[in-house]
């Protein structure tokens, strides 16, 4: 049995074992907590991008809402950090169904600029309750010092056990996305993006299909957003720019979309690459322009694509 | 609130229109460019940015406006030919992503690089001499240099329509966007028509953001606003359609303008949900054809 | 299959490593380390270097490292040095927080001082001040002095902007007209600005014509400015900052705005000005916390401006940059007199600071730590300029006086 064998059959096993050991071999945690929190909201993103083959550039509204509505919840109504991640979860769900039925009819680019577009809309909206989300000033005071797991008291503000915290998060999601490709529908989701035709002559509904795949995409982009605001505490308005739109784009594609663990490691490089650079020169937006053209010209299956495609020969 | 009158109205109106010129310019660019080659031009707030900061370049060495007038989309249209032969051509074939990425990530080189080479902080660029104050337009008084910018963008569109319409370059263009096929197997070399597509839509693009610059001064930053905007100009007006361009770009002009006057901090939203709006009604804009890019 | 097997012999000393590492990490030993050495007092400086503001940012840091030099020259506290650890926040309120998270759980500094945002400030502040640590914000905002948001942990060196806007607004008021027309970002900045007009405008009994409101990162103000002119006002007000308020001086020239008006604006930056020229902020009149040129008036500048020079090859401090200077400054004078990095006695000996480090006498205000201090009313200079820096002729200043800030109790604060 091969080494890709083996990784493709424990996929999501190998997965909880590497997010286990990251934080000890990062830079800082936080950086490693922003690594799993963007790796799983391009999960999210790549259920839609990389399994269902429409691009989205809306998707920081789906992120957003998670992380407005756990913070909400927090702020506003005293709710426990559990509940408050669940409301983020359904916000995402409710916000995906919304746009999804609006921009589901559009095809390749148009589908692009209306998920956008709606996203925009959004953007204002939370931008104009400023009682609600803060505006421009950002939502603040998602300040939780404890959780409670199972009757034990954990310290969130120890930077390790909110890592660990998050993380079980993120694992709990890797195993349910894992189950839900390798289900019957994750194989209408394929079949969808490889012939739309030939899957509705096999009797499929190829609209509900990509409606639910989209609405299932916002459930796990509100679930990153959820634990953004609790890791940072705050939620900033520039959550829901198209800039967030784009930055997950580029992360699917460096890691390789359509791939598992894609999307996990496009956030590694890419947000340890921002940060290497950062702190060496304030010109790091040169280099990750010209590292990102590089990999669009020379690596378009990405980091995890090219791996794979060198293991399966 | 108070001092809403007709001529307020109609001068508003007008205003929309001249907004709307600046959009039209640089959309048609975009739209050119996505109409021939299927490309996504994410760099094309960069190539605008790129020939504000030409003129800046050429004022130092002592050149005048209108010798930038003549000299900017040269340079700046020779630079796409570069970007187009070396870097977008080797992703023909590979689907609408690659080149709207590759633009996306080649967008954040050119601003830094223009950072180094000129510093974050921007330039002052003051209205050419002889286009400065204002004029009575019946309604009102209106800036004399928005009017040349009406004018030039008027005089740009003329141009592209003879040159597309009129010459057998332009009928090899138009042939290639329908069916480029057809037009290989006629022997015609399609990679240098798209070549020179590319070179002229990138350099309206920086004449569009020469003729800004006086407008609004020059910053490494000043060509991303405007890309969102276009973007909604050339997706309601229909990608690769050049009228759909121009319609959508006066209306988008006029939208934000009365939106600017009954709810003046709507402006920027107001063109995102006229574009919602529009696609969801009408999913491949105004003259877009059905089925393209899906 | 041998391939396979040494490439499983590489990824387990590579696990080996790993978890060696991650042993060290944990264990005991390093703490020791660190704390048998005395550790330099580390200042966390997040600001945002790269985007729109880089230029005053750039000066922050620039003042901010003089005053560190400074602190160090003269022997630090009992020969402990001072140590800027600079951040680049991006300007975004989220990248902010990662990096204070980093600050404070990586680099365990002792103080941050930073910010050049309204949204950034707020973000550093409810990182710090979960954590118990000082945070000296040196940017503009009403919301960090209010209850919701301040914390003992808090203090805020720059002015707010009730203040600046109070200042322009009893200077102008007087002097312009009553008929009073607002232009404003649509975003905290502005709002907190208005508000500060209206109220210093009750005294002056002026009419509001109304307040527009435009988007943050306007680039076309073409669209309103027909309907400024059409309310005929004696002044107008425009609030924002950066870029926007560039464009809009630019393009309000270019309509006419200025024969029949008064513009005036909050705040003037002297980049902003730099960046887009004279022609665009003639005649405009704004406020300002620090301006090199009140030298004359006060020997802290004077020696301010003669230390940046000497460190800076003859470059002359701007606003935003004796911020930087003011807020890194006053916690290490801080530090000297509580004779300690202790948390609870540094706030003790900030609150307890008169200072005149760089721009006359100002103290923190005992309820939210807003530094009370002067603030300049400045316009914009185009001809016989002495230097490259000499943008802005001082044409008025308020004086520090509490009774310019919101009272105690309107903040939440009790008594």
């Amino acid at each position: 049995m091969s080494w890709f064998q083996f990784a493709t059959r424990h996929r999501a096993g190998i997965a909880s074992i590497v997010v286990l050991v990251f934080p000890h071999i990062m830079p800082f945690t936080a950086l490693a907590v922003n690594i799993l929190i963007y790796g799983l909201y391009a999960l999210g993103f790549n259920l839609v991008y990389g399994y269902l083959g429409l691009l989205s550039f809306g998707h920081a509204a789906l992120f957003g809402t998670g992380a407005y509505l756990c913070g909400i919840a927090v702020v506003h109504f005293a709710l426990p950090w559990y509940l408050a991640i669940a409301i983020g979860v359904l916000g995402g769900l409710l916000m995906a169904a919304m746009i999804g039925v609006l921009a589901i009819r559009t095809r390749g680019i148009y589908f692009a600029m209306v998920t956008m577009a709606l996203s925009q809309c959004v953007y204002y909206l939370f931008y104009q309750a400023v009682d609600w989300t803060g505006g421009e000033n950002g939502l603040r005071g998602i300040n939780v010092r404890a959780v409670n797991i199972l009757g034990v008291k954990l310290d969130f503000i120890d930077p390790l056990t909110r890592y660990y915290v998050i993380a079980a998060f993120v694992i709990a999601a890797f195993f349910l996305l894992s189950r839900i490709l390798a289900s019957p529908f994750g194989a209408v989701i394929e079949a969808v993006r490889e012939n739309e035709t030939r899957a509705k002559a096999s009797g499929y509904d190829v609209t509900a299909t990509r409606l639910i795949t989209f609405v299932l995409s916002g459930g796990f982009c509100g679930l990153a957003g959820a634990l953004q605001a609790l890791h940072l505490s705050i939620v900033p308005i520039e959550i829901m720019h198209y800039d967030t739109s784009g930055i997950v784009v580029m992360i699917a594609l460096l890691g390789g979309m359509g791939t598992f663990f894609g999307p996990m490691i496009g956030a590694a490089a890419f947000l340890m690459l921002e940060n290497l650079v950062a702190v060496w020169t304030v010109h790091w937006q040169l280099i990750v322009g010209a590292v990102f053209m590089i990999c669009v010209l020379f690596f378009p299956a990405g980091i995890w694509g090219t791996l794979i495609s060198r293991g399966k020969r | 609130m108070a001092g809403l009158s007709i001529n307020l109205i109609a001068l508003q109106l007008f205003t929309g229109l001249a907004l709307g010129a600046i959009y039209v310019l640089f959309a048609i660019g975009l739209s050119l460019i996505f109409g021939m080659l299927t490309v996504v031009n994410f760099a094309h707030g960069a190539f605008y940015m790129i020939g504000a900061y030409a003129g800046v370049y050429i004022f130092m060495l002592g050149g005048d406006f209108w010798i930038c007038l003549i000299l900017v989309p040269l340079a700046v249209g020779l630079f796409g030919l570069a970007v187009e032969r070396v870097l977008i051509r080797p992703l023909y074939g590979r689907g609408i992503d690659y080149p709207l990425l590759l633009t996306f990530g080649l967008s954040y080189v050119m601003v830094e690089l223009i950072r180094i080479a000129f510093g974050k902080t921007g330039f002052p660029f003051d209205t050419p001499e002889n286009l400065q104050g204002a004029v009575n337009i019946g309604v009102g008084y209106f800036p004399l240099y928005r009017l040349f910018v009406i004018g030039a963008t008027a005089a740009v569109l003329l141009a592209l329509w003879l040159f597309l319409e009129k010459t057998s370059f332009g009928l090899i263009i138009r042939a290639g966007a329908r069916d480029p096929q057809i037009v290989r197997v006629l022997g015609v070399d399609v990679a240098r028509v798209w070549l020179i597509v590319f070179g002229v839509g990138t350099a309206i693009a920086g004449l569009a953001g020469l003729l800004a610059a006086p407008l609004q001064g020059v910053i490494p930053e000043m060509g991303s606003t405007i890309l969102a905007e276009a973007f909604v100009v050339t997706v309601v007006g229909g990608m690769g359609s050049i009228g759909g361009a121009v319609l959508a770009g006066l209306l988008v002009g006029v939208v934000v303008s009365m939106t600017s006057l009954f709810a003046p901090e709507m402006g920027k939203v107001s063109i995102f949900a006229l574009m919602a709006l529009v696609l969801i009604v009408r999913p491949q804009g105004f003259f877009g054809r059905a089925g393209l890019m899906s | 299959m041998k391939q396979t097997r040494s490439g499983s012999m590489t990824r387990r000393r590579l696990l080996a490593t790993v978890s060696a590492r991650a042993a060290l990490a944990v264990s005991p030993f390093r703490i020791n380390l660190l704390q048998a050495q005395e550790a330099n007092i580390k200042i966390g400086f997040p600001v945002p270097l790269t985007g729109p503001y880089g230029t005053e940012a750039q000066d922050q840091v620039r003042a901010a490292q003089l005053a560190v030099a400074q602190f160090n020259d003269a022997g630090g506290l009992n020969g402990r040095k001072a140590e800027l650890v600079v951040r680049d926040d991006k300007l975004n309120p989220g990248e902010a927080a990662t990096r204070t998270l980093e600050l404070v759980e990586k680099e365990k500094v002792n103080f941050v001082v930073g910010s050049l945002s309204a949204a950034v400030q707020l973000a550093i502040n409810n990182v710090t001040k979960e954590r118990g640590i000082i945070f000296n914000s040196i940017s503009q905002s009403d919301a960090i002095n209010e209850a919701a948001d301040f914390s003992r942990f808090t203090f805020h060196e720059a002015l707010n902007p009730h203040l600046t806007s109070g200042a322009v607004g009893r200077y102008a008021f007087s002097k312009f007209g009553k008929r009073v027309a607002f232009l404003t970002s649509d975003y905290a900045y502005g709002h907190e600005m208005v508000r500060g007009f209206l109220e210093v405008g009750k005294a002056f009994n002026i009419e509001n014509l109304g307040d527009i409101r435009h988007p943050l990162g306007t680039s076309d103000f073409s669209t309103l400015l027909p309907r400024i002119q059409a309310l005929k006002p004696d002044i107008l007000c425009i609030s924002n900052f950066g870029r926007d308020q560039q464009i809009v001086l630019k393009q309000a020239t270019d309509f006419g705005i200025k024969q029949t008006t008064q513009i005036i604006a909050p705040l003037l930056s002297h980049a902003s000005r730099v960046a887009a020229g004279p022609q665009a902020f003639e005649g405009v009149i704004g406020g300002c916390s620090f301006y090199w040129g009140i030298e004359d008036k006060f020997a802290s500048t004077k020696a301010f401006n003669e230390a940046f020079k000497k460190m800076y090859d003859g470059k002359l401090p701007t606003d935003y940059g004796a911020l930087g200077y003011g807020g890194v400054r006053t916690i290490l004078a801080a530090v000297t007199n509580a004779g300690s990095v202790d948390t609870d006695k540094v706030i003790a000996a900030m609150e307890a600071l008169k200072y005149d480090f760089y721009k006359g006498p100002q103290y923190y205000r005992k309820c939210d730590h807003q530094s009370v201090q002067s603030v300049l009313v400045i316009k914009s200079n185009s001809k016989d300029l002495r230097n490259s820096s000499d943008v802005f002729e001082v044409i008025g200043t308020d004086e520090p006086n509490e009774t310019n800030l919101r009272t105690c109790s309107e903040l939440g604060h009790k008594a």
